[in-house]
């Protein structure tokens, strides 16, 4: 057999989502990979603009089914930057109490995935049964599994009752020691550890020049975390080690995220245990701004980067969303390069990538004749783009640049 | 000549051993599926596969050679059902047996792999021509230890017949423990002629879709399932024949009895060790098969040829 080109998408078993990478192999040795991305655009971006603070928060928390809480806490954090609200303390307690809990379902499920990918679905269905523990928490707090609607603008929306905290707590032991057993497993099963190690390597510098984020930089010694550097939230004052490792593959980013899954027991612990009183919510007003915001937050993939701008109505004038997925992808074919066939699905599993939530670089607008939606070319987009502007009273005619 | 044909199309030719490949393939599905702390199917789900499967229609890729495309599934399935006619089941005396019907048993058992690889190469498509190249790869991996595993039993026995070995160790029921380490030898590498974790390569889901049996669809696919599960038994039948050749002589219904738990117990062991490991990549597959399987299995012949030695 010569070289030949696979395809590894838009529909394949490793994929849980469409996206589509086309792999050249000599053998089973991987010669180069094109990435293609843009399956999932589904204009939230656009759609927020359309609709009040409120409506947008719940659409912003669709963007993605496992990190729901993320982009809709990211987005919260933003609009209130810009409305100068104050958020009581307790509703910001109870904000990364989900949070936290999001992170462990988000990383139990992770390895379970990464389990599948090399065969060894024994891995799937114990981690997966014990993320139902978490799921029945989140359910028992917020009423829901995986939307939860949390976050209101101001603070909270439920309350965690002194029998819902003492249910945390019990959890937690259950769920820490589970996540040792499987921390065991991870460090002591040979065939894991032979199809983990060494594998989708990643050095230090590549992961900076790169921009990687979250485990996948963490696995490569790059120690930067959203919620030390930066704290949001009640971060500031729940004690929490930053994990990272040194082994810079798949192996690597598999022991971050069980170490951080018991970093976030310990958390969850210590901000049940100092649940300040008061309330949980403050009154918002309906219309913010005008003004903008930019908001970080490290989501259990990576930091998560959303941009407000508000115009003084009740509809935000621009929303813009960075979610991990898109600083992690470009590591991907830098992760593959030497690296064999049967690899690609648990490196590409390794960055915990999220399509749907990374994909918004198609813009379907109507064409500037009117006549039919569908994708316009950078020039047209460009004139859209002035012609934008120029009725919000900016000009932008002047400046020249070179369209390819 | 009736006989014969009884022999090969009732008993304990085709109808029997697709009746046991069902049950264990049910057996094998429902201990994994508990190992992994799941429900696992209904009794009935392997032969509502079947059937569904045969309904189902039966596309051929338009490039492949279509008469190829249709009896390479056959091809397998007998195969797979030939070679039980020389293991000896519940007696010590098998259907027909001659002077090397071992090897008679493992060339035939050789059989469906190679139809495996030719059939993912004739569907010209680009998972199945990997997959099949994987199916090659990996048979020349463990092919030499599981013939040296399954031939070292025989150096004692000074024979290549498969019953006159049940005889011999017949006579001396505990020279069986000296071929422990063969047996594990012979149990890794059926996994990888079986196909199954951690020796799953050529049909690695997650990297190559359906591996070599990606453009096989309807009854040609269902025919390839049967000749895998049956070839599951005919494997469980030898492994235990070789290994665990004792109360052979309890008459027809213990024997039975006594041959189902055994087949059983090797359906256990093949489901252990699929939910125990993942599955390897093709080269360290390679390199684990050469560097550990090939020289125990070379360990037992020649610890085989000094007790042969000593015993006799």
């Amino acid at each position: 057999m010569g070289k030949v080109t696979i395809p590894i998408g838009p529909q394949h078993p490793a994929l849980k989502e469409p996206e589509s990478f086309a792999v050249t192999l000599d053998g089973e040795k991987i010669v180069s990979m094109v990435a293609n991305l843009g399956y999932n655009h589904r204009g939230v971006e656009k759609a927020c603009e359309g609709r009040t603070y409120t409506q947008a928060l719940y659409l912003i928390e669709r963007i993605c089914g496992i990190c729901s809480h993320t982009h809709s806490t990211c987005f919260i954090q933003a609009v209130e930057e810009i409305a100068a609200l104050e958020v009581p303390k307790r509703g910001l307690y109870i904000r990364t109490i989900v949070a936290e809990l999001e992170r462990m379902h988000s990383h139990l499920l992770w390895l379970g995935v990464a389990g599948h990918e090399i065969g060894f679905d024994t891995l799937l269905m114990y981690s997966w049964r014990d993320r139902e523990a978490v799921m029945d928490l989140l359910a028992l707090l917020t009423g829901n599994r995986v939307h939860y609607g949390m976050n209101v603008l101001g603070g909270s929306k439920r309350d965690i009752s002194p029998e819902q905290a003492k249910q945390i707590l019990k959890v937690m032991d259950v769920l820490e020691e589970r996540t040792k057993y499987y921390i065991q497993v991870a460090t002591e099963e040979v065939t894991l550890i032979k199809r983990l190690a060494k594998v989708g390597t990643l050095s230090h510098d590549d992961a900076v020049k790169l921009g990687a984020v979250g485990p996948t930089a963490r696995a490569s010694n790059v120690d930067r975390d959203t919620r030390r550097d930066d704290p949001y939230a009640a971060y500031a004052e729940v004690p929490f080690k930053v994990i990272t490792d040194g082994h810079n593959d798949v192996y690597g980013r598999t022991l971050v995220r069980v170490g951080e899954l018991m970093e976030s027991y310990k958390m969850v612990r210590h901000l049940v245990k100092n649940l300040p009183e008061g309330p949980i919510a403050v009154k918002a007003p309906r219309k913010v701004g005008p003004g903008e915001a930019v908001s970080r937050y490290e989501a259990p993939r990576g930091e998560d980067v959303h941009y407000v701008k508000a115009n003084g109505t009740e509809k935000p004038e621009r929303v813009k969303v960075r979610a991990p997925t898109l600083a992690n992808v470009q590591a991907v074919a830098k992760m593959l390069e030497n690296g064999y066939l049967a690899d690609i699905p648990i490196v590409i599993a390794a960055i915990d990538p999220c399509f749907s939530c990374t994909d918004r670089t198609t813009f379907a607008v109507k064409n500037p004749d009117g006549k039919a939606a569908g994708f316009i070319d950078w020039k047209s987009l460009r004139e859209y783009s002035i012609k934008w502007h120029k009725n919000n009273g900016v000009d932008f005619s002047k400046m020249r640049i070179k369209i390819k | 000549m009736a006989r014969s044909l009884f022999y090969i199309i009732v008993f304990p030719g085709f109808i029997f051993l697709s009746l046991a490949g069902v049950i264990v393939e049910y057996i094998d599905r429902i201990l994994y599926a508990r190992f992994q702390n799941r429900q696992g199917p209904p009794w009935f789900q392997p032969v509502a596969d079947f059937i569904k499967l045969l309904s189902k229609e039966c596309i051929i890729p338009e490039e492949a050679e279509p008469r190829l495309f249709s009896a390479l599934p056959l091809v397998a399935l007998t195969a797979a059902v030939t070679a039980i006619l020389y293991v000896p089941l519940w007696n010590a005396n098998a259907l027909f047996s001659f002077e090397g019907d071992l090897v008679i048993v493992i060339y035939l058992l050789t059989l469906p792999t190679i139809t495996f690889f030719l059939a993912g190469w004739n569907s010209t498509s680009l998972y199945a021509m990997i997959g099949s190249v994987r199916t090659l790869t990996q048979l020349f991996a463990y092919e030499v230890p599981l013939f040296m595993g399954i031939l070292a039993p025989t150096i004692l026995a000074e024979t290549w017949s498969l019953s006159g070995l049940v005889r011999y160790y017949g006579v001396h029921p505990w020279y069986i423990l000296f071929n422990i380490p063969a047996f594990i030898v012979s149990l890794i590498a059926i996994q990888g002629k079986l196909e199954k974790v951690p020796f799953d390569i050529p049909e690695a889901e997650t990297e190559i879709v359906g591996g070599t049996f990606t453009e096989y669809s309807g009854r040609l696919l269902a025919y390839f399932r049967m000749a895998i599960d049956i070839e599951m038994v005919v494997c469980a039948s030898l492994l235990s024949a070789v290994f665990f050749p004792f109360g052979m002589r309890l008459g027809h219904a213990a024997g039975f009895a006594l041959y189902a738990v055994k087949v059983l117990c090797m359906v256990f062991l093949f489901a252990i060790i699929r939910s125990l490991f993942a599955r390897l990549r093709i080269d360290q597959m390679v390199s684990f098969c050469w560097k550990y399987l090939a020289p125990l299995a070379l360990f037992q012949i020649a610890l085989n040829f000094i007790l042969k030695g000593i015993l006799n």
